[in-house]
Order: C-alpha cells, then sequence, then structure tokens
C-alpha cells in the first residue's frame, strides 16, 4: 500500500537558510531526544507497519481522489480532482501526524502529550490519538479560537482531553503555541509536545511533513491511474503549511508540476489584517524556527486575521519558504469573502463543504482553473471539513 | 565594592576591555538584577536601574520587550505588553543602555529574543551595543548551535556572550555551552519559564557542579529566585544569583514610586532577609 514512512529521508533540519532550532536551552534535550527517536523509529519496520496500519484501519486511508465534474464544467478549463482529506477520521488531514507523535511518545516512554490548535483540528486529532493510546492529553487553544471554533472545543472534551484557554496576544493559534511551549519547558522530562504543522524546532517540520507525506504518496498514483499522467497544478491552503507539504512533497522532484499555495488574505492589505507571509513578511525567528515572518521594523510579531482560524498564523513552516525563495512553489493569497464564496460554490455543485482553510484552495481553484486547457488536470487538496465552521457560515453567509 | 555609580560624566566606552562582566561578579554571592526595559516607561526603567545599582545589583540585565516571550511567565509576559503599548524597542533599549553607562560602570547586559536582534542585523546590533557601553548579550532562544556568526561578530568587539545552561543539558550540552560562553554562564534553576518560586529546585546545585567541570567563568543562578534567603542559599553554591520576575513584580506593583522599591527588594535580597 502506499507508505509514508517507506519514502521518508533524512534532513538536517535546514531548508536553505530557513529552518533551524532556535528554543530555549531546556528544550535542547528534549528535541534531541525526539530527533534521534524519530531516527530510529523510520527505520524500524514494525513502527512503519504499526503507523501505516492505524492510517488504513484507524484514520481510513487512502482518502479518495474525487473527479469534480459538475466544478470542472461550470469553471470550463481544467479538469478538476479533489483529494479528499475531509474523509478522514476526526476531518482533517492533522490525523496522520498525530498518529505518527503519539506512536513516538510511547516509544520515548512519556504519557503526557500537549498541543496547541487553531481550528481545532490538530486539537481534535490529538484528543483522538490520546485516548486510543490512552494517554493524558491538554490541548491549548485561543479564547477568541475557542469562540469561533466551539464545536471542535466541545468534541476534544468529550474525548476525554482538558482544553486550556489562551488569553494572551491575539488569544489565537500564536499565544496558542507560547502557552503550549511554556507548558513544554516546564514538563519537558515527562511530557511530548505534539506540534501541529510543518514549524518550530528540528525535528517536528521534518518530521510533521513525513508523516503527512502519505498525501502526495497517494496522490500521485491516484492521478496516474485515473489519467495516465501527473497533474499541471496542484493546490492547497497554508497556514503552518502541513497539509500543502504533505500533498506538494511527493511531487517536488517533478519540475513539471505546478505547486500553489494559499494563504489567508484576510480582509485587506495592510499589516494585521491578513495573514499571508510572502506578501507582506520578512525573513526572522519564531516559535523555533527560521522563516517567513509577519512583523513590524523592530522585530515584534504583528497580529495577523483570517476568517479561518486555521490560517491565522505569522509565520510559515521553512521548507515553504525555501520553496518559495527557490520558485519552485508559488505562493498567492485568497481573502475571507473570496473563500466564504469558494466554499458555497463547492458545497452547491459538488455537495462536499470543505473546512474554510481548504476553501482557500478551492478559491485559487475557481480563479485559475478556467484560464487553463481542458487537457489540464489540477488536484486541490481538501485538507478537512467544513463541520466546524457551520457558526462562522452561519455569521457570514445570508442563507435562508 | 559598593556603589558603582560615578558622578563623573560620560567617558566614550568602545566593547568592554577585560570583561567588566567577570569582575563585577567577583565578589561572592553576586547579584544579577533583570529588567523590562520601558515598563512603565523608559525614563523610569533608567531611574530604577541607577537604584538597583545604587542598592547593590552588581551586573543588569536589560530586558528588551518582545510580543511572544515563550520562555517567561505571566510576570514579566505582562511587563512586556506594558512595554509594547508603547513601542519599546530594541534600539530604544541600546539608548537607554548608553545613558545608563553614563552615569555608571556595572555590567551590563542586553537580554532579548532573537527577533528584534535579527530584524536589526546582527553586525549592526554588535556594533550599537558596543558603541552603547554595553558588556555583553544573552539571547533566551539562540542555542550554541545556531550561534557561530553571533558569537564571531561579538568577539570582535569584545562583547561577552552569556548563553544559558538547564538541569535537562546533558554534559555534552553543558561543554559546548560553557566553552561558548564570556563573561559568565547563566544556570536556569530548574525546567520552567520565569517566575518566583517558593522553594528553590534541588536541580540547581548538581547543575552548577557540572557546569564547573567545564569552565572558570563565575556561574549565575536564574529563575524562580525572589527573597533573600533564596539568594543566600544560591550563593552558598554559586557566584552569583538572577532576579527577574521579582524586580518585574516590584516595579508592577509600586506605581510611582518604582526605583525605590526595586532598591529596597534588591537590599534585601542582599542581605539575605
Amino acid at each position: 500500500m502506499a507508505s509514508a514512512a517507506r519514502k521518508i529521508k533524512s534532513v538536517p533540519g535546514r531548508f536553505g537558510k530557513y529552518g533551524g532550532r532556535y528554543v530555549p536551552e531546556t528544550l535542547m534535550a528534549a528535541l534531541e531526544e525526539l530527533e534521534r527517536e524519530y531516527e530510529r523509529a523510520r527505520r524500524d519496520k514494525k513502527f512503519r507497519a504499526e503507523f501505516e496500519s492505524l492510517l488504513k484501519n484507524y484514520a481510513g486511508r487512502p482518502t479518495a481522489l474525487f473527479h469534480a465534474r459538475r466544478m470542472s464544467k461550470e469553471l470550463g478549463g481544467a479538469k478538476i480532482y479533489l483529494k479528499r482529506e475531509d474523509l478522514l477520521h476526526t476531518g482533517a488531514h492533522k490525523i496522520n501526524n498525530c498518529i505518527g507523535q503519539a506512536l513516538l511518545a510511547v516509544r520515548m516512554g512519556k504519557k503526557r502529550i500537549i498541543a496547541e490548535t487553531g481550528a481545532g483540528q490538530h486539537g481534535v486529532a490529538s484528543a483522538t490519538v490520546c485516548a486510543l493510546f490512552g494517554l493524558e492529553c491538554v490541548v491549548y487553544m485561543g479564547v477568541e479560537d475557542m469562540r469561533r471554533q466551539e464545536l471542535n472545543v466541545f468534541r476534544m472534551r468529550l474525548l476525554g482531553a482538558e482544553v486550556r484557554g489562551v488569553e494572551s496576544g491575539s488569544k489565537t493559534l500564536k499565544d496558542a503555541i507560547n502557552e503550549a511551549m511554556r507548558d513544554w519547558v516546564t514538563n519537558v522530562r515527562t511530557t511530548h509536545y505534539l506540534l501541529g504543522s510543518v514549524l518550530g524546532a528540528h525535528p517536528y517540520p521534518t518530521m510533521v511533513r513525513d508523516f503527512h507525506s502519505v498525501i502526495g504518496h497517494e496522490a500521485r498514483a491516484q492521478i496516474l491511474k485515473a489519467e495516465g499522467k501527473l497533474p499541471t497544478v496542484i493546490i492547497a491552503c497554508v497556514g503552518g503549511g502541513s497539509n500543502a507539504i504533505g500533498i506538494f512533497h511527493e511531487f517536488i522532484k517533478d519540475k513539471r508540476v505546478k505547486l500553489i499555495g494559499v494563504e489567508a488574505g484576510g480582509r485587506g492589505e495592510k499589516l494585521g489584517e491578513h495573514a499571508a507571509r510572502f506578501r507582506g513578511g520578512s525573513p526572522g525567528v519564531l516559535q523555533g524556527t527560521f522563516s517567513y515572518v509577519l512583523q513590524d521594523a523592530a522585530g515584534q510579531i504583528a497580529n495577523t486575521h483570517s476568517v479561518s482560524a486555521g490560517l491565522d498564523y505569522p509565520s510559515i513552516g521553512p521548507e515553504h519558504a525555501a520553496l518559495a525563495d527557490s520558485g519552485r512553489a508559488e505562493y498567492v493569497a485568497a481573502s475571507d469573502a473570496e473563500a466564504l464564496t469558494a466554499l458555497t460554490r463547492l458545497a452547491q455543485t459538488e455537495g462536499i463543504i470543505a473546512a474554510l482553510e481548504s476553501a482557500h484552495a478551492v478559491a485559487e481553484c475557481i480563479k485559475r482553473a478556467p484560464k487553463m486547457k481542458k487537457s489540464d488536470v489540477l488536484i486541490v487538496n481538501i485538507s478537512g471539513r467544513g463541520d466546524k465552521d457551520i457558526g462562522i457560515l452561519r455569521e457570514n453567509l445570508k442563507i435562508g | 565594592m559598593s556603589v558603582r555609580t560615578t558622578a563623573a560624566p560620560a567617558v566614550p566606552i568602545t566593547g568592554s576591555p577585560d570583561h567588566r562582566i567577570t569582575r563585577s561578579l567577583s565578589h561572592k554571592p553576586s547579584l544579577v538584577v533583570y529588567v523590562t526595559c520601558g515598563d512603565p516607561d523608559l525614563a523610569t526603567t533608567k531611574q530604577i536601574v541607577l537604584s538597583a545599582i545604587r542598592a547593590g545589583a552588581d551586573v543588569i540585565e536589560l530586558g528588551v520587550p518582545f510580543s511572544d516571550p515563550l520562555a517567561d511567565g505571566p510576570v514579566i509576559q505582562r511587563a512586556s505588553e506594558r512595554a509594547l503599548k508603547h513601542g519599546t524597542s530594541l534600539r530604544d533599549v541600546l539608548g537607554l543602555a548608553a545613558e545608563i553607562r553614563k552615569e555608571s560602570d556595572a555590567g551590563l547586559v542586553i537580554f532579548s529574543y532573537l527577533n528584534p536582534v535579527m530584524r536589526m542585523g546582527l553586525e549592526r546590533f554588535c556594533d550599537e551595543a558596543a558603541k552603547a557601553g554595553v558588556d555583553g548579550a544573552l539571547i533566551t532562544d539562540l542555542t550554541v548551535e545556531e550561534a557561530d556568526e553571533y558569537r564571531r561578530l561579538m568577539a570582535a568587539r569584545n562583547l561577552d556572550t552569556i548563553f544559558l545552561a538547564a538541569p535537562t543539558s546533558p554534559d555534552v550540552r553543558l561543554k559546548k555551552i560553557a566553552q561558548a560562553c564570556q563573561g559568565f554562564v547563566y544556570a536556569v534553576s530548574r525546567t520552567g519559564v520565569t517566575g518566583a518560586q517558593k522553594q528553590l529546585a534541588g536541580d540547581a546545585g548538581d547543575l552548577v557542579k557540572r557546569i564547573r567541570k567545564y569552565t572558570k567563568l563565575p556561574v549565575a543562578v536564574g529563575f524562580g529566585i525572589s527573597t533573600g534567603a533564596q539568594f543566600s542559599q544560591v550563593g552558598a553554591f554559586a557566584d552569583a544569583a538572577a532576579v527577574g520576575s521579582a524586580i518585574v513584580q516590584a516595579v508592577e506593583q509600586n506605581p510611582g514610586r518604582e526605583a525605590q522599591a526595586v532598591a529596597e527588594l534588591v537590599a534585601a535580597l542582599k542581605s539575605g532577609a
């Protein structure tokens, strides 16, 4: 079967000049331990078999690659396929990484898991694997995000996790990560930090990417089977960038496949009104890694805005920074309004309610597909489903 | 050495000849005092620092407020937010350092997260720090592995690089850290963020012992020290104690008489009461 672990490559923690390890010294031993354990695990047949078995039998992999016929026809250009990560257990791609890291935590004998969450999808996936493995689970979440992703807060609690609201800063994902890191620095001897994106200090960006690379691995085989050729374009939304790197990674070596990351354009161009790091950001260090960061002239981190909690973050995974600099991937933005429109359109043409995050990728598809040839193939990664967003959608859409 | 505040006008100081910090920490136990600059405002911070020095502080850590202080507990987080509300920047802190240097010969260390320093540019930061008469810097989220260029630039200006050593650091890391440190080694007393603790962790003494295997530099113990009793306790096994959150809290709780409150706390710490 499609295997994430088999293809995992060793990377020393740098992507071009980006990445690295910028943390208080107290965490260094834990990061080194995690790196060693991960290196061992990914070579361990038993670990890989267990990971793959859980992806298949628990998470529900492989996910479908669905030909969106009506949408393709309406847009009148490229043939559009949707990679259905929204069909996974817990409702988003996040579960891939959570299964991998939970297995690692068990190997390391760590019985307490902490996690941060923005949209709540990583929090739910963390709470889920903790229930599965009998681990204690504490999830940090900005109170602003708790408000807008209320349903996921309840799901986490139902799964037995403790959700701790974070009141500092903008009360969103960045602040939840700060608080999770404060917990980790305090309880590092007993606790594993289950970081939910391709962010943070080495080995996280590499390890999290590897656990998600199954997405691209499957998509490649599926599109070759369906079309007999590679896609022209792959589009994915980018908050930290885990679903995007998950689908991109397998195709990076195929130079003809265009890779498009879609950031949150929010409600305006001004600093603080969006989360488009490649539009207004510059290289800097935030929360353990060197990457593009939205910041002011004095190096203070800027506030961000996006209608989708999962994209509302001032930095981006370091591998994306390298892919942007080299031109191998292109990064664009979709506004709040464009994402809302795209979400509605996908729902009404294909019967799929995508997460607001994923709707940003759909928005770019709507812009791009009509300009492409009928023989072109476009894949959109539908990273999660939209049930969690019903509250926000009600506030923002005038329906019925 | 009692009062090291000098009335003499400014002597332009470039760099720190003969590692002033190490000298400052030569009488034991010494006291390292951390302040969040710009809380409540820069002029008050200057008064706080000078009165702390007059009351017996040996080295001052000038804290640069940062929007995302992930190694800090609630007290310093709140102070950073207050300081950032009126836009206190690294440039402001360096300006403040230059003013303090005109009036005092105490050791001055810039205490910052990495991003403001990177934003200014490493080389420019080192230039400006030297020009301001600062003696060294401690960058919370910069570990020895990532610090080659920084160390080179700092050393070229005779500026001390201070790194954190943690109870979780294995000996192989402590060795690297000790070798990369100039001025002193900052031993983190326990796993955790900054902030006062009722009891000092047992980790600290053991850590200092392990660090001493690799360096003759003074070792300062910090994180969680807030009382004179704890200061004396640390003094029994370390060269110095660093006090941060307790100082910042005294500032927070004494609006209008911040400098006096800090002087009282410094005196209490030094007297071991």
